[in-house]
């Protein structure tokens, strides 16, 4: 049974339909990508499959669990954890409170325990502190755990979004154009960690992309949308050289 | 992991300040009062302090942590004082003062609360502004709900109307507990000042410790960026909630504080209307959305200004509007930040960085 399974997905906004039609199989420990003119749909998806949007039409299995039009805290719940395109950090926390609230549903104390000082409060923040410490240094901000996570450079936010997302435990990581805006190092350390991820944390990886460095470096099966539809899919290598796909994304 | 440690000490001696410069300024002032350097002026405005102290703490919690605008909290304060009044008046003869003020406390805030949660079903699944204009329908609408109950009690039990004194239909001996427009007279005066400083300090306590835990953070989460605190799987609407019924129960307390302090409690637009909830969301602005240190020092500051300013008779309001705007300014003006940082806040405190916390 493959891990994600979507069905004849459709969403209409007016009389346009952002993403018809659309399938998707993405099976265990694939690192899968998803390209895509601007406008072609890419994160319509992404908000249809976290619940952000509510498909007109088709079915969302999650592990063979049906998690069409559930909410989006539902279904980070059921397994499911994204960044956004436009990174969303909190931005008025720091590092390591963005990592925590992230760990919010992994680790429970009572309302009682919190207002009252209980032990079970200290046991289980300093248990939360430390998984979150971990989860830091694997994207290399350890250091950076008291800034303000507002005032961190562009690169480390990215990367801090992707530790958040990770910190919900999830079996499925959805990452939006996670090198946009990134320089050429930075993008090469980002494929680095996503790597990185996958092999230590056992993760399936979905990413929007348009940097074909990128795409073409990790990613091992692609699908390309255009005006809401699926123009090809398959391997990488296959689908980067069908003239198709070069002709409506890459250029002639 | 020396880092995380340290941020956690740096918000516990900041909580621990605030808590800390209460209980020195209650002891100061009660070392005043047993020295008799306080005027009976005076002396009569710290209950009310406290009072409005708590209700800049209550609505901080949900402006400033949960960052939801609400302008009808005094309604949820009117909730708790007419709950709590109309209990002690029930019972002033058949219990003792002291276990009827807790329990009357406890009354008022466990029916502000509820209402808070009740409120808060429909109210909470809207946004900003639309959050803010439901709000402040509920504080107009308690108001005058209330204005038009009328309970009385005689030999056969309790008897409530909404009609008016005649439809209750009393025994001669029977006697009002709500009359109306009139409201509650009579209630017992439980409040003192040290009842007052014990509620306000134990509402700090729980917004402080409640703030700076899991279910703090994800509140915060919440004001910071909902879009994102749904995707890592926070309850939106669960935690507006929690925090909303919390901030309702520590108003029902300060109106339950308020209630005995009156020798007739009456729903008006001056105790509990518009401008009350206007005045609460004063405090909590000008202290720094979010600062709970910063709001109770603004309610103290803004109750005592208007009194101390009376030798200016008519030019009163004038100058506690100018005030006002400078305080407005002062607090958010880059300059004068940075300015008051180096020389007032930075001789106390060593750390670099804004606390949210305080």
């Amino acid at each position: 049974m493959a891990l994600l399974e979507i069905n004849e997905l459709s969403i209409q906004f007016g009389g346009l339909r952002a993403v018809d039609d659309f399938h998707l199989t993405v099976e265990k420990g694939d690192l899968y990508g998803m390209i895509g003119p601007n406008g072609a749909g890419k994160t319509t998806v992404f908000n249809l499959l976290t619940g952000e949007y509510k498909p007109n039409e088709g079915v969302i299995r999650l592990d063979g669990r049906d998690i069409t039009g559930l909410s989006p805290a539902e279904i980070n719940r059921a397994g499911v954890a994204r960044t956004f395109q436009n990174i969303r950090l909190f931005r008025q926390q720091s590092v390591l409170d963005n990592v925590k609230i992230g760990l919010h549903n992994r680790f429970r104390y009572s309302t009682a325990a919190a207002i009252l000082r209980l032990p079970s409060y200290f046991r289980t923040e300093r248990e939360m502190d430390e998984e979150a410490m971990k989860l830091l240094s694997v994207f290399g901000l350890e250091g950076e755990a008291d800034t303000i996570s507002a005032n961190l450079p562009y690169g480390k936010q990215r990367k801090l979004e992707i530790a958040r997302a990770m910190a919900t435990g999830p079996k499925l990581l959805l990452l939006d154009e996670p090198a946009a805006g990134m320089n050429p190092n930075e993008t090469q350390e980002l494929m680095e960690d996503i790597s990185y991820v996958r092999k230590n944390f056992d993760m399936t990886v979905l990413l929007i992309e348009h940097d074909m460095k990128l795409v073409a470096g990790i990613c091992e099966k692609l699908t390309v949308l255009n005006f809401g539809r699926i123009l090809a899919e398959g391997d990488t290598k296959t689908v980067l050289q069908d003239p198709e796909v070069i002709k409506a994304y890459l250029g002639e | 992991m020396k880092n995380s440690r340290g941020t956690m000490t740096k918000v516990s001696r900041d909580n621990l300040g605030t808590i800390i410069m209460l209980a020195v300024v209650f002891a100061a002032v009660s070392a005043a009062r047993a020295a008799g350097l306080v005027n009976s002026h005076i002396d009569g405005l710290l209950v009310p302090i406290c009072v409005y102290a708590i209700m800049a703490v209550s609505l901080n919690l949900v402006v400033g942590i949960l960052g939801e605008l609400s302008i009808g909290h005094a309604g949820f304060m009117c909730i708790g004082a007419f709950a709590s009044a109309f209990f002690s008046k029930l019972t002033a003869e058949s219990m003792g003062a002291f276990p009827r003020f807790l329990i009357a406390i406890l009354i008022g805030g466990a029916v502000a609360g509820f209402f808070g949660f009740l409120i808060g079903i429909p109210v909470l699944r809207l946004n900003g502004d639309y959050l803010a204009i439901v709000t402040l329908a509920f504080g107009e609408i308690i108001k005058n709900l209330i204005n038009v109950f009328y309970v009385g009690r005689d030999s056969r039990g309790l008897h409530f109307s909404i009609e008016g004194q005649m439809a209750l239909g009393l025994e001669p001996d029977g006697e009002m507990i709500i009359n109306g427009a009139q409201g509650i007279t009579g209630t017992p005066f439980d409040s003192t000042f040290t009842v007052g400083f014990i509620l306000l300090m134990i509402s700090v306590i729980v917004v402080l410790n409640l703030t700076n835990s899991r279910e703090g953070r994800a509140i915060m989460s919440i004001r910071d960026n909902r879009i994102a605190a749904g995707s890592v799987g926070i309850p939106v609407t669960r935690y507006k909630m929690l925090a909303f019924t919390i901030s309702a129960v520590i108003a029902g307390f300060a109106g339950a504080l308020y209630a005995h302090n009156l020798a007739s409690l009456i729903a008006t637009p001056a105790r509990f209307g518009y401008n009350m909830s206007i005045l609460f969301l004063v405090f909590v602005v000008l202290g720094g959305i979010g600062s709970t240190r910063g709001a109770i020092i603004a309610a103290v500051v803004l109750t005592l200004i208007p009194e101390l300013l009376r030798f200016l008779s008519n030019y009163r309001m004038l100058i506690y509007s100018i005030i006002l705007i400078v305080m407005m300014i002062v607090n958010w003006n880059p300059t004068s930040r940075a300015w008051i940082r180096r020389h007032i806040t930075g001789r106390f405190r060593r750390g670099t960085g804004a606390g949210e916390e305080g």
